[in-house]
């Protein structure tokens, strides 16, 4: 008896997300294996996750907030990965994105009852426009010199956490702690619990405007890469860079704009992350969002919308996961679950052939 | 003032760190496959090394455990990468992810260890004496820094001059060549995305063993797995340019702690000083530095028209491609 793999032809629509779902299920018994011969209690934590995370609709409505920023970020990488530009730093161009909304602030000297309606649109700019700046950079080095773009962008993010922190420690800090002083009301994006007098509903609820930006950048993102003909040489370039190149494509030119709108992306869920969340700069705004992002961008298989749905799922995780001890627990479970999401990818693409030594020699 | 051979000798001894971690990738890569889970590779050694030397009081029994750790991940990927044909960026991510994760898991309380008993420390007679160079290379330094030392032309001597390291250079460059010489392209790429393992648990173990002892989570290895990852591309995939690399990046390393102890530089007052927030734009300078480094071997692969191993990255199916 041997096993081996053969490629399939077209695989059946419904095969693809099965498989998926099996390989986050798989995931989450690898990790509970793990957790319980750590000496952690799997079924009081994955548990703990699900009451923490989607148990009433306050905590339903925290989620969607830690998914705001996940579903950018994710947006920016399956942007990328899409032309197979390996954009690993999401993390650097968010905060880039959170340090150029805090400038509008900060670092303006607008006039003091300056209203939203000025304050956030500049806000959004600055964020989107610095995140952008941080992704050209390897954008450039790769289209123009060749140069790898994972380790570009991944360096980027050590540099990008070093330029927040002199900024929190140093010229902004607030009495010496590592932090901003708290953003004035105005530059605060508009949240549920805003309307609480109008609709008691909403009232304690935390989700905010930045939930919208990110549904509307998804709808855009998915226009553009399945829609246009923009999109279309994009998927091209991915696909099969050689063909493009034959049909006369610029690929340096996708290169740079790519990574541009990625960063961009990027950019602007660090300043929703800084308007709608935190409302100041601290020097750790992320608890790895452009990281999980990656994984994110690979379980939606670069699907924008699906982009969304896993984003409230790595929410949920990051959310209730920061009260799970140990706490590299979450960080684990995202390794696991992107194992599991290859190997199923793999499975995907080819079938498991076994067959009998002798009729497989040939 | 600062003393410079202080900071080379100090450069050459956690150069050591990244030489082993550049030097397995180096092997790796050079049978064709692309492991970018340095950083977890290397993060798991740390924790496993450390945590092991402090319950048994033996550092050399920490130093095996490591390279074990190291090892084991680097299976997964080897199995995901090599036989199952998956995409190897994103399998390397997935092993820093989960070697970053589960170092934190497994180090959880560590921090707390206290003191443990490092690796030895020698200073080698008459070499020590050599002037200039002997006091860097030679004097008070650990064991394993040696290692490195005899690492580096080992490697070399392996990859360029044996007949196994010819059937590994052969199974990067064309795969199916090598098959047909009756190479078993599958068993040698495991081999040495093993031997990378080993070597990057080495590389954890020699930060946790032997240069700055302790646990200080993901922060203990701080993004030297992927500086590894940089330096191979500038060392254009030779051990001895990676050694060169790797020390010069230790020296670096060394230099930016140094200099924010000293009040004054050429009489002006020292903005580099502990404490102050331009320190941020120190702590900048190794990555910035990776990225210059990068650029220069992408300048010099497309010049003289040699660069990465033409497998590098592609999964090897007999029959299917002609490489």
């Amino acid at each position: 008896m041997m096993a081996r793999l053969e490629p399939r032809g077209r695989p059946p629509r419904w095969l693809s997300p099965l498989l998926t779902v099996t390989a986050v299920a798989v995931a989450l018994v690898i990790g509970a294996i793990v957790l319980a011969l750590v000496g952690g209690d799997p079924v009081k934590s994955y548990l703990h996750i699900v009451k923490a995370a989607f148990g009433d609709v306050g905590v339903l409505s925290d989620t969607l907030v830690k998914a705001t920023p996940l579903i950018l970020t994710g947006l920016a990488c399956a942007l990328a990965f899409r032309m197979r530009l390996w954009n690993i730093g999401a993390e650097g161009q968010f905060l880039l994105g959170a340090w150029g909304a805090s400038f509008v602030i900060l670092g303006l000297g607008l006039p003091e009852g300056t209203p939203a309606i000025i304050l956030i649109p500049a806000m959004m700019l600055a964020g989107a426009l610095a995140g952008a700046v941080w992704g050209i950079v390897p954008g450039l080095l790769r289209a123009r010199l060749g140069v790898n773009e994972i380790i570009t962008t991944l360096m980027l993010n050590y540099v990008a956490l070093a330029w927040v922190q002199f900024w929190v420690f140093g010229p902004w800090s607030e009495g010496g702690f590592q932090q901003t002083a708290t953003f004035p009301k105005e530059a605060w994006l508009p949240r549920l619990t805003d309307f609480g007098k109008e609709i008691p509903l909403f009232s304690g609820l935390t989700t905010h405007l930045g939930m919208m930006f990110a549904l509307i950048a998804t709808a855009i993102v998915w226009f553009a890469v399945s829609r246009t003909r923009w999109g279309y040489e994009m998927r091209l370039i991915g696909d099969n860079a050689r063909a493009a190149r034959y049909a006369g494509i610029d690929i340096r030119r996708y290169i740079v704009v790519v990574f541009a709108i990625s960063g961009a992306l990027a950019g602007l869920a660090g300043m929703s992350e800084v308007a709608g969340s935190v409302h100041r700069l601290q020097d750790r705004i992320s608890p790895g969002y452009g990281f999980t992002a990656i994984i994110i961008a690979f379980l939606a298989h670069l699907g924008p919308w699906r982009v969304v749905v896993a984003s409230i799922l790595f929410g949920a995780l990051i959310l209730a996961g920061r009260e799970i001890q140990p706490s590299g627990v979450p960080a684990m479970i995202q390794g696991i679950i992107l194992f599991c999401l290859i190997v199923a990818d793999v499975f995907t693409r080819y079938r498991l052939v076994i067959a009998r030594r002798a009729a497989a020699t040939t | 003032m600062i003393d410079f051979t202080l900071v080379l000798a100090a450069g050459v001894a956690s150069g050591t760190i990244l030489l082993f971690a550049a030097v397995g990738e180096i092997f790796a890569e050079r049978a064709g496959v692309l492991n970018l889970g340095v950083e977890g590779m290397m993060l798991m050694g740390a924790v496993a090394g450390f945590s092991v030397a402090a319950s048994t009081g033996n550092p050399w029994v920490g130093v095996i455990v490591a390279m074990l750790a190291g090892a084991a991940l680097s299976l997964i990927h080897a199995v995901v990468a090599i036989h199952l044909r998956a995409e190897q960026v994103i399998s390397g991510l997935a092993l820093t992810f989960l070697g970053t994760g589960l170092a934190r898991v497994l180090g959880d309380g560590l921090s707390k260890a206290g003191a443990i008993e490092t690796l030895p420390r020698i200073t080698v007679p008459l070499l020590s004496q050599i002037p200039v160079l002997g006091p860097i290379l030679f004097r008070e330094q650990s064991i394993l820094t040696y290692v490195g030392f005899v690492l580096v032309p080992v490697a070399w001597y392996w990859i360029d001059r044996t007949r196994p390291g010819l059937n590994l250079r052969a199974v990067g460059e064309r795969p199916a060549a090598a098959d047909a010489q009756g190479i078993d392209v599958i068993r040698v790429r495991y081999a040495y995305v093993i031997v990378g393992g080993l070597l990057a648990g080495l590389a954890g173990a020699t930060i946790t063993l032997a240069i700055s002892p302790g646990w200080f989570g993901d922060q203990t290895v701080g993004g030297r797995g992927w500086i590894a990852v940089g330096l191979v591309i500038f060392a254009q995939w030779s051990p001895i340019r990676a050694a060169i690399g790797a020390y010069l990046f230790g020296a670096i390393f060394r230099f930016i702690i140094d200099i924010q102890g000293v009040k004054t530089i050429f009489g002006f007052e020292n903005p580099f000083q502990a404490g102050r927030s331009a320190t941020f734009f120190l702590e900048m300078l190794p990555y910035l530095f990776v990225i210059v480094v990068v650029i220069i071997g992408s300048r010099e692969a497309l010049r003289r028209r040699v660069g990465a191993p033409a497998a590098l990255g592609i999964p090897y199916v007999r029959g299917e491609r002609g490489a």
